[in-house]
């Protein structure tokens, strides 16, 4: 894939037409915009797999729809706690563990998912690439509280 | 002579019809200028022999300026119209000033950006700047053999196509816009601005037919970067940058100098003075990079002498907190890139501050290997910014061919309630990109809604850097939440930015094209144009004519080279149609009118619009396509 996307912004890239007219250079803009879009999809697990999704028709209804089952809710206000204090307590070790804790959940949802989306089963899907997308969340706060402890 | 000669987009037609182009690193310290001649980048030495040029600025009252050598030369003396590191200044306000208590001159807080009172008149780092570049652009004309001024529009005489300038890959947009301006006003064509970092990864990548993940540690004079990038087969993509636009060589001599100082027990200096014990603490900087200690010695002009010894391990006592300063956004690129230290293949060091020893040590001992010195770390920026600049003119051959994707170095977002930013473009976005995002009113019949532009990594609206507003009008009333604005970002991959917003159910529209809020007005832009021209003698009008026959001679070239490999895309109506408007083009430019020129670009323009795209589907055709059987 890394390849294949070299390759064709070699083709359409608007440097290749720095020479060309201003038609062309808008037309390569908006091409090479498409294609780092794509891979950008492409090379995410997350965006990857919701877009798998809303291929086979699904919908993740992310801006209107937040309602996830009681025990996942659950889990994620003990890790956004957890989040709070080590990031109160300027407590990288523990910023390490919890990250690490979130990633290996991550794993295990990715999964469940790619099982899920093979199967065609839309429900599960659904469900799963939500909560992919609450701990990807959870997980860039976590990144962000790392940095702001480095600074 | 060739019987048929095939052509790739972005390749010269015909050898001879060599573009000329330069690559110009505009430092902090040192400016240079570079070209690609016979394939191979090289730096365009001075009439002297210097490859350097000073990035000092000397106003006198006569309305001369001194740029470089002699202008260094006086300025310990004449310290209030000597303009050191412009750069530092450039897009800022008086309040991002470093030091202004130790700084000589005269500071005029302009709203645009901070402007400095000289004898010959108030200056902006802009203006400033524009001298550096303009002296670097003589010097290239001499030595590329380009009378001064070549007019082009038709005419056979070599003319200077254009120059790719280099900036630090953490500026921001005001930054960068000033960097454009400075050019503009110094007469040259800027194909592209250039991350600095990213210049260096070109030209250490050609030269060395680098393959895997290399990290370029850039700091220079007043500015520090941090760049990884992927070298695979030809195609340098940036993975994450990451910096300090504040941060540089001169603040490790603001440090010795403030040691020494204190040392000393010397009473407030005169602005002679504090210019003369800021150049002294860079030379005892210097020579601390290959001998254990240095004598600092100093004749004041109060008669008063300085004689400090200072150890090397005092100076990296010193100025470790500034070391440190480097690795914190270090580490933040790699995490960024996804990558730990040890996957990084090669640490290539650039920028003069580089030579400090503990600056090499802490490097070294974050990413567990010796960094590569085997390059001129003054001289890599301009080279690869040539590179950047021979294939941006179309001059590559196929044994030439890389392609480099940059990426957005600051995050760009918009202001939501309460003065919070919501980041639409996060930063290291691989440039073009566009992004959108829904928002919705918050008042019940609410029609209007204001957009503002910022970037920056903050969480607060006022820790960003304002870059455009407007306001999307003409929404229907409806309830609070019930609208559904989408607002779209693209920046393209000159770095520019348009913002567009949209009502889903009217599709009312507002957009802008930004332009920083911090940079100059084009009215300021125009004066000053004005006033060089009024120096050179030169006409407006003149200029704005060579401006169009310039762009109008690309059109009507670039045209007939696509004509020649895909006319048959075209049938026979649709071939009239270009041709009679290249025909029309070609006369406009024989006129004296640069506003007839520019309405016959349009048309040209508009004329071919259908045939770019049936060219631009060809080109994704033949990537879809595969490597056919002979190249696999």
């Amino acid at each position: 894939m890394e390849n294949r996307y070299r390759d064709m912004q070699r083709e359409v890239h608007p440097d290749r037409f720095s020479t060309g007219t201003a038609s062309e250079q808008r037309q390569s803009m908006e091409m090479a915009t498409r294609v780092n879009e794509a891979y950008r999809t492409l090379r995410s697990p997350l965006l990857r797999a919701r877009y798998m999704l809303e291929l086979d028709g699904g919908d993740v209804a992310a801006e209107t729809n937040t309602a996830m089952p009681r025990e996942f809710l659950m889990q994620q206000m003990g890790w956004r706690e957890a989040l709070e204090e080590a990031a109160e307590a300027r407590n990288a070790k523990q910023l390490d563990a919890l990250d690490a804790q979130v990633g290996a959940e991550l794993d295990a949802t990715f999964a469940d998912a790619e099982l899920a989306l093979d199967g065609r089963d839309g429900v599960t899907s659904t469900s799963l690439v939500r909560k992919l997308m609450f701990l990807d969340k959870l997980r860039e706060e976590i990144g962000a509280a790392q940095e702001r402890l480095e600074n | 002579m060739a019987l048929l000669q095939i052509s790739e987009p972005g390749e010269s037609p015909a050898p001879h019809q060599r573009r000329l182009a330069i690559g110009i690193d505009l430092g902090t310290t040192n400016s240079l200028v570079a070209t690609v001649r016979n394939s191979i980048a090289v730096v365009l030495n001075d009439a002297d022999g210097h490859p350097l040029l000073p990035s000092i600025v000397r106003y006198l009252a006569d309305g001369s300026v001194q740029v470089g050598f002699s202008a260094e030369a006086q300025q310990a003396r004449d310290a209030k119209n000597t303009i050191v590191s412009a750069k530092r200044f450039m897009g800022r306000g008086l309040k991002d000033v470093p030091y202004p208590e130790n700084s000589p001159y005269d500071f005029v807080d302009a709203p645009g950006m901070v402007q400095i009172r000289t004898v010959a008149g108030v200056k902006s780092p802009v203006e400033v700047s524009a001298d550096i570049l303009r002296t670097l652009r003589v010097r290239a004309e001499a030595s590329l053999g380009i009378s001064p001024g070549a007019a082009a529009g038709g005419s056979d005489a070599a003319e200077l196509y254009g120059a790719v300038i280099t900036v630090p890959a953490y500026f921001d947009d005001a930054q960068r816009q000033a960097t454009k301006d400075a050019a503009k006003l110094a007469g040259l064509n800027v194909m592209r601005l250039l991350n600095e970092p990213t210049a260096a990864a070109i030209a250490y990548g050609l030269d060395n037919a680098a393959e895997g993940i290399y990290a370029v540690f850039d700091l220079g004079g007043g500015t520090f970067d941090v760049s990884i990038l992927k070298l695979s087969r030809g195609v340098f993509e940036v993975m994450a940058t990451g910096g300090d636009s504040a941060l540089g060589g001169d603040d490790f001599d603001h440090r010795l100098f403030c040691w020494v100082l204190e040392r000393a027990k010397l009473a407030p200096l005169s602005d002679e003075d504090t210019r003369l014990m800021l150049s002294r603490a860079r030379q005892v900087k210097e020579d601390l990079t290959n001998h254990v200690e240095a004598r600092f010695n100093a004749r004041l002009s109060t008669k008063e002498v300085v004689d400090v010894v200072v150890n090397q391990q005092d100076f990296w006592d010193m100025s470790q907190t500034l070391v440190a300063k480097t690795l914190a956004p270090t580490r933040r690129a790699l995490r960024d890139a996804g990558l730990a230290a040890a996957d990084v293949k090669g640490v290539v060091m650039v920028g003069g501050a580089t030579r400090m020893p503990h600056v090499q040590r802490a490097v070294g001992e974050l990413f567990g290997q010796v960094p590569l010195n085997n390059l001129d770390p003054d001289k890599v920026v301009a080279l690869g910014a040539a590179m950047q600049a021979n294939a941006l003119a179309g001059n590559r051959s196929s044994e030439e061919d890389w392609l480099l994707l940059d990426v957005v170095p600051l995050s760009l977002g918009i202001e939501t309630m309460g003065g919070l930013v919501e980041k639409v473009i996060p930063r290291n976005s691989t440039l073009p990109v566009s992004r959108a995002q829904e928002f919705t009113t918050f008042k019940d019949g609410q029609t209007a809604m204001a957009i503002h532009v910022v970037q920056g990594e903050r969480e607060l609206v006022s820790d960003c850097r304002s870059l455009a507003r407007f306001e999307l009008r003409g929404i229907p009333p409806m309830a609070a939440g019930a609208a559904r604005i989408r607002v779209t970002y693209q920046v393209d991959a000159d770095g520019l930015m348009s913002v567009a917003a949209r009502e889903a159910t009217t599709g009312v529209e507002a957009s802008v094209a930004v332009k920083p809020s911090y940079g100059l007005s084009d009215g300021e832009i125009t004066r000053m144009l004005r006033d060089s021209f009024e120096h050179a003698r030169d006409d407006v009008h003149l200029r704005a004519l060579r401006e169009q026959q310039v762009e109008g001679s690309r059109m009507v070239e670039s045209v007939r080279a696509a004509l020649a490999q895909d006319g048959d895309l075209l049938s026979v109506e649709e071939r009239a149609a270009i041709d009679a408007a290249i025909s029309v083009l070609e006369k406009s430019m024989a006129g004296s009118d640069h506003r007839v020129v520019k309405a016959a670009i349009e048309r040209a323009n508009h004329a071919t619009d259908a045939f770019a795209a049936r060219r631009m589907d060809r080109s994704v055709k033949s990537a879809l396509a595969g490597r056919n059987i002979a190249t696999i």
